[in-house]
């Protein structure tokens, strides 16, 4: 590891100004697990580490009125464990608990996973589905945008010089609907997503589905939104068939590359088997049959 | 004497420290004034090294030194040293420890730095200046045996049995062997089957990276501490490449974090020389994760081919196999293993084997848990379920038909003593692991055999009786695997003695006579055999002084339990604590070596069944179920014998679902971490039932026979064989990724 | 440059000087010398270097030394009582779970945390919770019956 600064603010404003400071090559440490390995290998030497996780906003873990909060260096492991999102945004809980190990996500946090910007983010198709806002803080203030804005390509954010992520909110799940996220690894535990499908569905009382959300994980420069897929899905009835469509259509938006996780066509053809698995995991929790 | 502790579950005498962090290994160490170094690695797959300017990191507030292979003398003595079965080219090791003139691999060292921490140390890499001309690289084995690749080592002809060959290759050998005439044979046969298989480089995975401390004192001394299978070949390695003699050289044992055949060969410990030597302060070197995965030794890639031929009635009548190994940026491979460990298992009356090994730009190979064997029986074994297929016969019925016995004669060599592989085979054909019914969709059962002969190689200790009747035993051999723990209940056994009473350690090298490397599942038969004889010669040693004490004829007296009593007259007895309080009045102290250098082979045998689930949508495969059974001849320690089984299974179970390097086209090695490295974590693999066969080997006491090797051989053809009956496809390379199944049933779907 | 980190290391208060880049297995192996706590791969993958960071199992590699002023860490060192064995390790040693031992630092400190928050665990809990702690040497088996007897 190449020398670096470190500093523990313990507001938002002295983080931000911080950071700032620093200019961009400077990072904002939360739990380590992505930025420690990069800096080892020096593939990235960062002048100065902010960590934030003495910022109490980034701590915010809640369900309130408005919907659950999630502070960027909260740790994966609560939010995996937390009894609202069990309760109320069950793939938040289920995608969270898939990275890593414990150990890790004892440390790795939502929004270290977020910003750090890999294709392969585990949480993030499952917030782009539930519609989650990224509340971010910079020299200029704070903005809010949608999560699934954030990453821009492999390593890169709409995050500016200095501006960090403060937390993450997601408004209350819509009445009769379901969400739910796999991903395909060689390993059971302790891998990295060769690809990860997360979807929702939300059906009205004639059982048609009145909003639909696909999400892609591994397959594309960034975690993607497979929106011919949800169209299809939209206003119909679920059938065994429109799940093939739609899964279909999934496949054929990714835009995965071939590495050693794997080739592009594996790829593809694992995104139309977890979208199909996830459209048949939501229509279970809604009680729906085939 | 009874058999009192040999076939004991004895808890591991060094598990409390390490369950405790006690346990010290080579990083641990920490000496004072102890200085921290970190190896420059070649960033090119083959190049000329040109100039290596080191001004600028030497100018580094906390550098002390720089060494290169320029720091080495020139190699002058005889580059081969043979150790037993082990074959080293120090020429060889020499280079894959420092660069000499070219780089041949990615990642190769290129020199190393000492400084005062080891973060200096790393800044300090990047201020070496290497002008390094880029030569064309040759990855692949079949690529580099062509006449117009590359060439990595212009002076390489290939060896034959005939000589050297004329023109220069990188073909560093080729090996044929055979008997009766294999044509005959599949004349003979009414099925025939020929098909190629391959498999890529692996690595051992050993948890602890490589690290050695070395101490070079101003009179020229050289004491080391490091991870490595043997203490005494370390020390001839460096004796020879340093040109200083052995006596001048200490290797001090530490705990080993794992080897797996993979800490055979000196990598850090000549740089730490060479460093300690020109700072005069102890410097250690540790590798990264990333080191050991792009520039240690792993084991070789291969492309092997077997035709077999049976009659109708399930008798086979001819194997042919060829081999091609690639043995990475320097020769020395086991080719020859692969042809008497896959073959082994059966009686054919016609064998034709050709065999090469080829240098690429790739880490130079080292041994893995039974060198060669696993390649070959993934071959041959998946061979003989295809024939068990075509002939409609069952799969174990097959290869009870044609399983070797005591007296045949093996693919090379003298004929088997007493084996026991038969005996194994009635013991799978009886078990539910094999007879209960598998039931549910995509879902199969494989078996594969497994041979491992045993290595021999020597074996020293030192018994001495302390002043108070108690024992000091001091072996030779670095304890990978729970030595010091069977060595006690050998001599517990032997001396009669409670295990309490007798303390057991690893000597360095000056304290012990010349043992070989842990390696080759050598220790357990060879060593316990010189204990065996060190036993012998104390307590008859022991019996004459108290023959003398009690005036009694030395033939009159009995021993039991730390007594020796006149039969004649009871009330004549001597305790070994008063022999222990006389000998340093009379006498002197009382000491027994035991060396054992021959005994007879001790092959053995091991048959692997497994059950899997194959999703037909991913390709994954799940292992439902796994019993491993093998002959051990007698388990000393059925616990650590059950251990032995179920790691190198699990091993085995990476390497046919998981693991292999993945190179660049410019030689680089993609998958450099453990995260995309990928070896079995606990949620991958089930409960592995290790079902102990014990059929005494010839020689030796007790009817040991070695363990380690045998398990890691049969998952890679069972795992294939396994998937086949569940899916109706046959994969024949390795890994068995999801990817790689998947594919393979879209092919077959059309 | 380094600074002074003040934390609690198996219930002693403790000092250490660290630089930014060194982590809290670096100044737990050299600052402090508790060598038990082992490098595996450096990049939270192996699990080797497994501590309690305030009662959490996480990669001491992956947390910089100076993030833990302040903080509450327990290492193997830790476990044992007055030179008794915690009743893990103890189930460890018996069952044969030891090997080469080089993983047994951090998969007992895994698996103590588990059994501190799961006092029961099934056999499909043992394995999740040291999925992050590879072994190479035992294929696991011993080791998940030896976590389960504790039980």
């Amino acid at each position: 590891m190449k020398a670096f600064e470190y500093a523990a603010p313990r507001t938002l404003n002295e983080a931000v100004s911080l950071l700032a400071g620093a200019g961009p090559a400077a990072r904002p440490l939360a739990g380590g697990t992505d930025l420690l390995p990069q800096m080892r290998y020096r593939r990235i030497q960062p002048p100065l580490v902010v960590d934030v996780k003495g910022v109490p906003e980034l701590r915010r873990l809640e369900y309130a009125g408005d919907g659950l909060h999630i502070g960027a260096a909260v740790p994966l492991s609560d939010i995996a464990s937390h009894p609202d999102v069990l309760r109320l945004y069950p793939v938040i809980a289920a995608s969270c608990g898939l990275v890593g190990s414990v150990q890790i996500r004892n440390r790795g946090t939502l929004g270290g996973n977020l910003c750090n910007a890999v294709p392969s983010a585990d949480t993030v198709p499952g917030l782009m589905c539930l519609g989650a806002r990224a509340v971010l803080a910079g020299p200029s203030g704070r903005r809010e945008v949608a999560v699934e804005e954030v990453c821009i390509g492999p390593g890169e954010t709409v995050l500016g010089t200095g501006e960090m992520l403060v937390e993450v909110v997601v408004s209350p799940p819509p009445q009769g609907s379901a969400a739910s996220y796999l991903r395909f690894t060689p390993r059971q535990e302790m891998d990295i997503a060769v690809a990860g499908v997360a979807s929702l569905l939300t059906v009205d009382g004639q059982g048609l589905i009145s909003r639909a959300r696909v999400a892609l994980a591994a397959v594309a420069p960034t975690p993607l939104r497979a929106r011919r897929a949800e169209e299809v899905l939209e206003g119909q009835r679920l059938t065994e068939e429109l799940i093939g469509r739609a899964a279909g259509e999934a496949a054929g938006e990714c835009r995965p590359i071939s590495d050693v996780r794997g080739s592009a066509d594996y790829r593809r053809h694992l995104v139309a088997v977890l979208a199909r698995r996830t459209l048949k995991a939501n229509m279970q929790a809604l009680g729906m049959a085939l | 004497m009874s058999a009192k502790f040999i076939g004991e579950r004895l808890p591991r005498v060094d598990a409390p420290d390490r369950v405790t962090g006690r346990a010290v290994y080579a990083a641990d160490i920490h000496l004072p004034g102890m200085l921290h170094g970190r190896v420059l690695r070649s960033p090119h797959a083959h190049a000329r090294i040109k100039r290596i300017d080191f001004t600028k990191a030497l100018a580094l507030e906390g550098v002390k030194a720089v060494v290169t292979s320029a720091d080495l003398p020139p190699m002058t003595g005889e580059p081969i040293l043979v150790r037993g079965e082990i074959e080293l080219n120090l020429n060889h090791i020499r280079q894959v420890a420092l660069a000499q003139d070219k780089v041949l691999f990615h990642g190769q060292a290129v020199a190393a730095v000492a400084a005062t921490d080891p973060h200096t140390a790393e800044d300090a890499l990047e201020l070496i200046e290497v002008d390094y001309e880029p030569l064309p690289a040759v990855l692949d084995a079949e690529e580099a045996m062509r006449q117009d690749a590359p060439l990595i080592h212009p002076d390489q002809y290939t060896h034959t049995h005939e000589g050297n060959l004329d023109r220069p290759s990188n073909i560093a050998a080729t090996y044929t062997f055979g008997r009766g005439d294999v044509e005959e044979g599949f004349r003979e046969a009414d099925v025939v089957v020929e098909d190629t298989f391959r498999t890529r480089v692996v690595h051992q995975g050993y948890l602890e990276p490589s690290a050695a401390v070395a101490q070079v004192e101003p009179n020229g001394h050289i004491t080391v501490w490091a991870s490595t299978q043997g203490n005494f070949s370390l020390r001839g390695q460096l004796a020879s490449v340093l040109e200083v003699p052995s006596s001048r050289i200490k290797v001090v044992p530490v705990e080993v974090g794992g080897g797996f055949g993979g800490k055979l060969n000196t990598l850090l410990e000549l740089p730490a020389v060479l460093l300690s030597r020109k700072t005069g302060r102890p410097v250690k070197l540790v590798m990264s994760r990333e080191e050991v995965l792009r520039a240690t030794y792993p084991a070789p890639a291969t492309v092997i081919t077997v035709k077999a031929g049976a009659t109708r009635e399930g008798s086979l009548t001819a194997i042919y196999m060829r081999a091609v190994f690639d043995a990475g940026a320097f020769p020395i491979a086991p080719v020859v293993a692969a042809y008497f460990t896959g073959l082994a298992p059966y009686k054919v009356p016609h064998l034709k084997f050709e065999g090469c090994e080829v240098v690429t730009n790739k880490p130079k190979i080292g041994a893995l848990r039974a060198p060669g064997a696993p390649q070959a029986s993934f071959a041959v074994e998946s061979q003989m379920d295809l024939l068990a297929e075509k002939l409609s016969i069952d799969p174990l019925e097959l290869r009870r038909r044609n399983a070797a016995e005591e007296g045949d004669p093996p693919p090379v060599g003298r004929p088997f003593n007493r084996i026991g592989l038969q005996p194994l085979l009635e013991q799978v054909a009886r078990h539910p692991a094999w007879t209960a019914p598998l039931k549910g969709t995509h879902r199969g059962r494989g078996l594969a055999l497994a041979f491992w002969p045993g290595a021999i190689m020597p074996s020293s200790c030192h018994l001495t009786l302390q002043d108070d009747g108690s024992f000091s035993l001091v072996l030779g051999s670095v304890d990978l695997t729970g030595t010091r723990t069977v060595m006690l209940q050998v001599a517990a056994q032997e001396l009669g003695m409670d295990p309490s009473q007798i303390r057991v350690s690893v000597g360095d090298t000056d304290s012990v006579g010349h043992t070989e490397v842990s390696g080759g599942s050598r220790i357990t038969y060879t060593m316990s055999a010189a204990v065996h004889r060190a036993c012998m010669n104390m307590l008859e040693q022991l019996r004459e002084r108290a023959a003398a004490e009690l005036e009694v004829d030395a033939g009159e007296l009995e021993y039991e339990a730390g007594t020796f009593r006149s039969r004649t007259s009871p009330e004549k007895q001597l305790s070994l604590a008063d022999l222990g309080r006389q000998s340093l009045r009379r006498g002197g102290p009382v000491t027994a070596t035991g060396t054992t250098t021959r005994l007879q082979s001790a092959p053995a045998f091991a048959a692997h069944v497994v059950d899997v689930e194959v999703d037909p949508e991913t390709g994954q495969v799940k292992v439902l179920k796994y019993t491993a059974f093998q002959d051990v001849g007698k388990a000393v320690n059925p616990t650590q014998v059950e251990g032995q089984i179920q790691g190198g299974a699990v091993q085995g179970l990476g390497w046919a679902l998981m693991e292999g390097y993945q190179f660049s086209d410019s030689g680089v090695l993609q998958n450099a971490t453990m995260l995309d490295y990928k070896t079995p974590t606990a949620t991958d693999v089930p409960f592995i039932d290790a079902v102990i066969v014990e059929v005494p080997a010839s020689d030796g006491p007790y009817g040991i026979r070695g363990v380690g090797e045998a398990p890691i051989v049969p998952p890679l053809p069972a795992l294939a064989n396994a998937i086949h009956q569940a899916t109706g496809v046959r994969l024949r390379e390795l890994p068995m990724s999801p990817e790689a199944v998947f594919m393979a049933l879209q092919k077959a779907r059309g | 440059m380094k600074q002074v980190v003040t934390l609690t290391v198996n219930g002693e208060n403790c000092q250490a000087l660290a630089e930014p880049r060194h982590t809290l297995l670096e100044l737990l192996r050299d600052g402090l010398g508790l060598t038990g706590t082992k490098e595996g791969c450096g990049d939270g993958n192996c699990g080797a270097c497994t501590v309690l960071l305030d009662g959490r199992p996480v990669n001491s590699c992956l947390v910089l030394a100076l993030e833990a002023q302040g903080r509450e860490v327990v290492t193997v060192e830790g476990l044992a009582r007055n030179g008794a064995l915690h009743p893990l390790q103890q189930a460890l040693i018996d069952h044969g779970a030891i090997q080469c031992g080089f993983c047994t630092p951090g998969l007992v400190m895994a698996a103590y945390a588990l059994l501190r928050d799961n006092p029961h665990p099934a056999e499909p809990e043992v394995r999740m919770a040291i999925a992050g702690n590879l072994c190479r040497c035992t294929g696991y088996d011993k080791v998940v019956r030896a976590i389960m007897a504790v039980g």
